[in-house]
């Protein structure tokens, strides 16, 4: 199977897995009784305003609330007409949401764009972070540059994400000056890209990035370093000191290689993670990502809202989750394209 | 053991030619499995100490009410904000055993706070096994006895105290009950699904194992919290605390299993073709007979190391649904409740007490991370 072909196959798979997701997603965003509509009709009956109870009732035929639920789920997923034709995810219609009065998508907007970005700024943290950490830390094994490695990346795994937002947000502000709260200064909303407000959101990124990717930073550090450990005790690395390579020349040469498949692999199992710990981080630090939006949305029961959110942050995992794949068969020709066995 | 003059040890008893040198090591060889996990596992000392700490915080639950001075919602209203206040023992040079001095608020016309000053002059005995609030030992036991109480006319808050005035101390005592159990509840509803589901994909294969493969994948692509934040949103808002406390930890569990029932099926799939277990079907066994008896011993040590991995993650769930209003609700006590309060910077900042439950959970997710090291890494004594 070449690489081309991988991708399709894979692509394919994901589509699929998407659609199951989807109704997994949908599944539970009906799980409260009611919905918003009927909340609202029964709220408005109790109070006795009879005006806005027609206008609501309208609004459920509208939106096909008052089918059954399967009827309900192909009208949002775009599978079956609803009142007025084909217009569902597929077709590229997100929804309405009941809570805002406004279409969903300009509701989410420009903070779909921010959470990919700091997605993949965390991602790159990661990287940035783990890898000459946890090299580092596997060269030097059990000397105090070890030992100090791991007591931070053990801290790194059991604070709270929150907690250490609060913590960096503090000492940032106090000792560095470093913005609090948002992904940019509030005069930047809503105005077009420009090189001050690319500075601005890159400022207020910093604090975000380290929160985010700090757990998982520590877990890849702490799996490189095993895996460099196991590589290390091997005899051809033995043999290629003993011609008299330099220790840093062979271990970016041999062992690092071999270490560093598993390395990309994670990055499936970190993702999911780490998407979970930006929504969690975004609502403690008033990021404009879908994070805070989605929370309002729940508890609101907003379902197109919700259920589109969840959806989308689902999506996000899965590209990465399929990018990583690819990346794997690319870097390692040994896999032989049945998908990761860990 | 004597030390000869070049420095070698030499053992004191007499030599027995007779002695065969084997019997130690067959004494080894035929100590029961648990016994030479045990001795692994002592070399580990920071699980060791872990595990020991995370016993006595398990023994300390049913008994918090108890060790702590006040119940959970006893409002000290002349009290809010209090700083933590320092047990002393000696006042003007003169021993006088535990005692505090009591507090009284003076409000800060400057900056709107209210300033806490001890009067110095008054020091006040702690009293030991003493009457307060009234609480159930265990959940079932009434009982108004506590450890040690404040004294008359004077508070007791240890670690402060917060916005309405309640001893963050005691809180902390009472919300380890939810927050340590939590975990438990948890992680036995992701043992129970992630053995079914892993074993029955592990041992029959085929189509269902299939499914059951495509299930565990989607679940793992996706991430947990959001699903847990939805899920947790669809709890009715009019449970009880401890239906809701209930519901959360199954929550946590549900969506934990795939990764163990990954586990547990690739063991499966390897054990499967064992002679024992192909014995055991001849014999006519059943199915469900032979994946408890003959398959699930065998890695069972493997899925307790893993799960105890999998615990601290789940504590951390619950503290941040409840931190952001989902999970568990006032009046109950959690880690996470309390955090709740805490969740912005000015609250840090003026009254960093209020932020002390993050402590309890750094050090209880730390200790779990190194049990689950030093028992997995203990789990193999064959290995060297």
């Amino acid at each position: 199977m070449s690489i081309l072909r991988y991708t399709i196959f894979r692509f394919g798979t994901m589509l699929l897995t998407l659609w199951a997701v989807s109704a997994l997603v949908f599944l539970i965003i009906n799980l409260p009784p009611g919905d918003y509509l009927s909340n609202q009709i029964a709220e408005l009956r109790a109070s006795g305003q009879s005006a806005g109870v027609a206008k609501a009732e309208f609004l459920r035929k509208e939106y096909a609330l008052d089918r059954a639920l399967w009827e309900q789920y192909m009208i949002w997923i775009g599978f079956l007409p609803g009142p007025h034709g084909f217009s569902g995810l597929v077709q590229g219609n997100f929804g309405w949401s009941f809570e805002f009065d406004r279409p969903v998508r300009d509701i989410v907007g420009d903070s779909l764009w921010l959470t990919v970005l700091v997605n993949v700024a965390a991602i790159i943290f990661v990287y940035a972070v783990a890898l000459p950490l946890g090299v580092i830390a596997a060269a030097k094994s059990r000397t105090w540059i070890d030992y100090t490695s791991a007591f931070v990346g053990y801290l790194g795994l059991a604070t709270p994400n929150f907690l250490l937002a609060l913590i960096l947000y503090y000492y940032g502000r106090k000792y560095l000056n470093i913005p609090i709260g948002g992904l940019m200064d509030p005069i930047f909303e809503g105005q077009p890209l420009s090189w001050e407000k690319i500075k601005s959101i890159s400022v207020h990124m910093i604090v975000p990035t380290i929160v985010i990717g700090t757990a998982g930073a520590s877990a890849m550090m702490q799996r490189l370093r095993a895996n460099m450990l196991d590589e290390l005790g091997k005899p051809y690395v033995e043999t290629a000191i003993a011609k008299g390579m330099s220790p840093s020349r062979m271990l970016a040469k041999y062992p690092l290689r071999v270490a560093f498949n598993p390395f990309v692999a994670d990055i499936g199992n970190l993702l999911p993670s780490m998407v979970s710990g930006s929504v969690l981080v975004s609502v403690v630090m008033g990021l404009q990502t879908i994070g805070p939006t989605l929370l309002t949305a729940l508890k609101t029961q907003d379902q197109f809202l919700s259920g589109f959110v969840l959806m989308f942050v689902a999506l996000l995992t899965l590209i990465g989750t399929m990018i990583s794949d690819i990346l794997l068969v690319l870097l390692d020709p040994r896999i032989r394209y049945e998908g990761r066995e860990s | 053991m004597t030390q000869l003059p070049d420095g070698r040890y030499v053992d004191d008893a007499p030599y027995d030619p007779q002695a065969s040198i084997q019997t130690l090591e067959r004494a080894d060889l035929d100590a029961p499995n648990w016994l030479l996990v045990w001795r692994k596992f002592k070399q580990h000392k920071l699980g060791l100490i872990s595990g020991v700490f995370l016993l006595l915080c398990y023994l300390m639950l049913p008994v918090a009410g108890f060790i702590a001075p006040y119940t959970p919602n006893e409002r000290q209203s002349e009290h809010l904000y209090s700083p933590p206040q320092s047990v002393n023992y000696w006042h003007e040079g003169e021993f006088l055993g535990p005692f505090v001095y009591p507090m009284t608020a003076e409000a800060d016309l400057e900056t709107f706070q209210w300033k806490f000053v001890p009067d110095l002059s008054n020091p006040l005995k702690l009293e030991f096994f003493c009457k307060g609030g009234e609480y159930r030992l265990a959940g079932l036991i009434k009982s108004d006895t506590h450890l040690f109480c404040p004294p008359d006319g004077a508070t007791l808050f240890l670690w402060g105290s917060d916005r309405l005035g309640r001893d963050v101390f005691s809180r902390i005592l009472y919300g380890a009950q939810l927050s340590l159990t939590v975990g438990l509840i948890g992680i036995s509803v992701s043992f129970f699904l992630g053995i079914l589901f892993g074993s029955i994909a592990g041992y029959f294969g085929g189509r269902i194992d299939w499914v059951i493969n495509r299930v565990i994948e989607i679940l793992r692509s996706l991430p947990e919290l959001p699903l847990w934040l939805a899920l947790s949103a669809a709890v009715p808002s009019n449970w009880g605390p401890v239906s809701v406390f209930f519901i959360i930890s199954i929550i946590l569990g549900i969506l934990d299993w795939p990764g163990l029932a990954r586990a547990v099926r690739a063991k499966f799939l390897s054990l499967r073709e064992e002679e024992f277990v192909r014995a055991a079907e001849m014999m006519g066994a059943s199915s469900s007979r032979v994946i408890r008896k003959h398959l699930l011993p065998n890695f069972m040590s493997h899925l307790i190391a893993s799960a105890t991995l999998s615990i601290p993650a789940m504590i951390l769930g619950e503290t941040a649904l409840s931190f952001l209003g989902l999970g568990l609700r006032a009046p109950a006590v959690s880690w996470g409740v309390m955090l709740n309060d805490a969740q912005n910077l000015a609250s840090i900042e003026i009254y960093p007490w209020t932020a002390i439950p993050m402590l309890p959970i750094i050090i209880i997710v730390l200790a779990f991370n190194f049990l689950g090291d030093g028992l997995r890494d203990s789990l193999d004594p064959y290995q060297s």
